[in-house]
């Protein structure tokens, strides 16, 4: 058991590694920051210094190690843009995008395992048909333009819900939650139904395969040949299995969109990192860039570790597995 | 459903006015971006500009058109050709309380160059100063370090704080950190700190020991929504009051809707299109044995005939465009009258021009284009590359996004390239200085000359404007300067982007030059 979760994190480390590398290289081939950064303005030695006080005169290697070893001791370095530390401006957005996807993925596993075992025990009924086509437009709509059209119809049209913002917030230790006021909720339930519509309908999918193929099992067959209620096979025998599968869906759709709520984000000007991400891509931040692919690299891979503990608890099979 | 609704809104808005004219209210603007940082000298930017003036007052500023007009300094006179007194205007206090002195002004002068991690210092507009000191109390004699007519153009940018709140143990004092916390954020203008949540709302309210005339809003809340698309919608829906940067997309939504409207104008940046003119194998040009046509000025000409300005503004730009015959406004000085308007698109006098210059059969060219840097920038490079195809100019182009545009730019991998330029100093000597002035990099000329354009006489001009202090002999070397270059096709300018700003439909705005949104100047309508 532990012995797995420190080949994990070995695993980890490699991984990090690499994409450093990878994000490092990858921005100084995109283009020069001090391009973006420097107003035009600046003369060529005003814009030497500037590159100099970044250090992004030396040779690409050396920013590399230095980088590296500065990492090594939990200073990710300062944002080029702000010239706040990069760590700390990745923590200060990721409440917001925690509480957004967090909602997301709520909204979505309560409409989508529900939907997904109705569309499975009852495959040929209609209801199930128009919960499975509907799924495929939950998925095939771009998120961008969902995001348009609830805004155009319950802000704009009917004027029940915020635009966009997060509303009035609470501050609960050092972080500001927005989900435990009123104001803050209704800013929530747009940019959540967007982010989870996409989610949902995944959910819905998974669910529903899990299933019916459940469904046909022997031990199915037998507690029903047993005599019991459908209601009890239903919860006890059926449901305890479908969530293995939708547990890893859900675990890495979560990681996902923690990463890249970035286009959601976006449409309804919520300040979480996604935003930051793809505006330190562009004005090419290195330091926000890398520190934040870190990050999420480290996250996805807890959360992958996570659920696969969670698996051992509902699984008795797979805690075999690991014992091997 | 919408038009009962602004009737109830528009009703309800007018018994609120009625019943309360002077009640609490607040202004949310949507902005198209957020500031890096509220320390007011970290980084040259215009989101943080635009906040800095609102919370500080430099000594000079600028007017919707770029002129200047005392701010701080009530009046200043030369001392010597190279010595300015400015004099601070009597009764101004700091928000806390503390009254303006010339000592203030010597602090943030000097505050200027210690700021530490900035990605464009404001050592920008100090690099003419040699020495600030205070005469007395509400005396300041500026240095420059030669004869330097743009000071007070300079000054603008730079705000006045609080020596004795933005004093600290950092070598700068306040450290940019602390301030954009709010610690030491102190200055003379019409509205103070509340709250910044990066990303989100920065909140300001109503100084109210302001100086002069007190602002129509009581508290200012400034939200950025990168998305124009969201701010639209967000105005419509009356969650805010006022957005930036309308997109071509919704102006016929706003117009047509009861609640809101448009303010725009007055042109302000510049694209166009910089043409290689340094060397002979320039890449993207092909079909002309190895020589560079661009340097023939008959070929430039007929580049500059072939184009459609009007054309383009009207449908390419939607309207949101003034077409443009110099790299500066009409109402900048120094521009030559005789190039405020364009010469008209004439694709006929074009070909035979090329013909002239021995190309009548043509040559093909690359032109590169940002993407989604300017308004619709890749669609007008489209546009007249179609255009210079059309005389036989067989171009392609290479749009690419920002990051990647400008390493190329800068690495001088394009022979044309379409690009924009914005005159923060009201002035055209700064603009021809950046882009046609030859090249020279420890002097700092032509620091964004990437075409290589180099032309003594140009530059004879331009240094002797650069030092002229009387106005009128100024302008007038300006003039000569700028047709002198426009005369010579040194670079094709396009057009003029034009501002514009949507706003609930009681408010006023009167557009800026400079693209700043300053919550102070935005008022109630009578």
């Amino acid at each position: 058991m532990s012995a797995f979760v420190i080949n994990r994190l070995l695993q980890a480390f490699f991984v990090l590694l690499v994409m450093s590398v990878l994000v490092f290289v990858g921005i100084y081939l995109v283009g020069d920051p001090i391009s973006m950064l420097v107003s035009p303005e600046a003369t060529d030695l005003e814009r030497d210094a500037v590159r100099e006080s970044f250090g992004l005169d030396r040779p690409i290697f050396v920013q590399y190690i230095t980088f590296l070893g500065s990492a090594l001791q939990g200073d990710f370095g300062r944002s080029f843009l702000t010239g706040e530390p990069a760590l700390q401006l990745i923590l200060e957005r990721m409440p917001a995008t925690v509480e957004l996807v967090g909602f997301a993925m709520f909204f979505s596993v309560v409409i989508g395992v529900p939907l997904g075992i109705i569309a499975g025990l009852r495959p040929e009924a209609t209801f199930s048909k128009v919960i499975m086509t509907g799924s495929i437009f939950g998925f095939s709509l771009p998120t961008f333009w969902v995001g348009m059209v609830l805004i155009m119809l319950f802000a704009v049209q009917l004027g029940i819900l915020p635009t966009s913002g997060r509303g009035e917030t609470v501050q609960v230790g050092p972080i500001e939650l927005s989900i435990l006021t009123l104001d803050g909720l209704r800013h929530l339930i747009l940019p959540a139904l967007t982010l989870g519509l996409t989610k949902a309908s995944l959910i819905i999918r998974v669910t529903r395969a899990a299933t019916r193929e459940i469904q046909a099992m022997d031990y199915i067959k037998f507690a029903r040949a047993k005599g019991l209620s459908s209601s009890r096979i239903l919860r006890v025998h059926l449901l305890k299995n479908v969530l293995i599968p939708i547990i890893t869906v859900a675990g890495l759709e979560f990681g996902q969109a923690l990463a890249f709520a970035v286009v959601t984000e976006t449409v309804f000007s919520w300040p979480g990192m996604g935003k930051l991400l793809i505006d330190s891509i562009l004005t090419l931040d290195r330091p926000v860039v890398v520190a934040y692919v870190l990050i999420m690299v480290l996250f996805l891979v807890l959360l992958n570790l996570v659920i696969d503990l969670l698996y051992m608890v509902i699984d008795p099979s797979s805690r075999e597995k690991v014992r091997d | 459903m919408s038009f009962t609704r602004s009737h109830l809104f528009a009703s309800t808005a007018a018994l609120l006015l009625a019943c309360s004219p002077v009640s609490a209210e607040d202004l949310v603007i949507g902005t198209k971006s957020e500031p890096s940082s509220l320390d007011p000298q970290f980084h040259v930017l215009s989101p943080n500009m635009q906040v800095s003036l609102a919370i500080f007052e430099p000594l000079v500023r600028q007017d919707a058109q770029g002129a200047i007009e005392p701010l701080l300094a009530e009046s200043w006179e030369l001392a010597s050709p190279t010595e300015w007194d400015f004099h601070l205007r009597e009764g101004v206090t700091f928000s806390d309380g503390t009254p303006l002195t010339a000592q203030d002004v010597v602090f943030s002068l000097d505050r200027v160059a210690k700021v530490p991690n900035s990605p464009t210092p404001f050592t920008l507009f100090t690099r003419q100063i040699a020495g600030v000191e205070a005469l007395d109390d509400t005396t300041v004699r500026i240095t420059t370090k030669q004869a330097y007519p743009n000071l007070t153009v300079d000054l603008v940018n730079l705000p006045i704080m609080s020596k004795a709140a933005a004093s600290g143990d950092a070598p700068e004092g306040r450290t940019t950190t602390e301030l954009n916390r709010g610690e030491g954020l102190i200055g003379t203008g019409p509205f103070t700190f509340v709250s910044w949540q990066k990303g989100a709302d920065l909140i300001l309210e109503a100084n109210t020991s302001y100086w002069g005339e007190a602002p129509d809003w009581d508290r200012v809340i400034m939200r950025p929504m990168t998305n124009p698309a969201t701010r639209s919608a967000a105005l419509l829906a009356g969650d805010i009051d006022m957005m930036e940067d309308v997109p071509t997309g919704s102006v016929g939504q706003i117009e047509g809707d009861a609640n809101a409207k448009i303010v725009s104008g007055p042109p302000a940046r510049v694209i166009f299109i910089a043409l290689d003119q340094e060397r002979d194998d320039s890449p993207g040009i092909s079909g002309t044995d190895g020589e560079n046509p661009l340097k023939i000025k008959e070929v430039r000409e007929a580049l500059f005939r072939a184009i459609d300005r009007e054309g383009i503004a009207s449908r390419v730009m939607g309207g949101a465009a003034v077409p443009a015959g110099s790299l500066g406004t009409p109402n900048m000085f120094g521009t030559s009258a005789d190039h405020e308007v364009p010469a008209p698109a004439d694709p006929e006098r074009a070909a035979q021009l090329l013909e002239e210059a021995g190309y009548g059969d043509g040559f093909s060219i690359t032109l590169g284009s940002p993407s989604g840097r300017y308004v619709n920038d890749a669609r007008v490079a489209q546009t007249v590359a179609a255009m210079w195809s059309r005389i036989g100019v067989k171009t392609a182009v290479d749009a690419a996004a920002a990051p990647v545009f400008f390493k190329n730019r800068d690495h001088r991998a394009y022979s044309a390239y379409l690009a924009s330029w914005g005159n923060n100093t009201g002035e055209i000597g700064t603009t021809l200085g950046a882009q046609l002035a030859t090249y020279d990099k420890d002097a700092g000329q032509g620091s964004a000359n990437a075409g290589r354009y180099s032309n003594p006489e140009l530059d004879a001009l331009l240094s002797e404007a650069s030092k002229t202090m009387d106005d009128d002999a100024r302008a007038k070397l300006l003039e000569e300067a700028d047709a002198l270059a426009m005369s010579d096709f040194a670079i094709l300018p396009i057009h003029f982007e034009v501002p514009s700003w949507g706003l609930r439909a009681d408010l006023e705005y009167e557009a800026r030059a400079d693209q700043f949104t300053l919550p102070q100047n935005v008022t109630r309508s009578e």
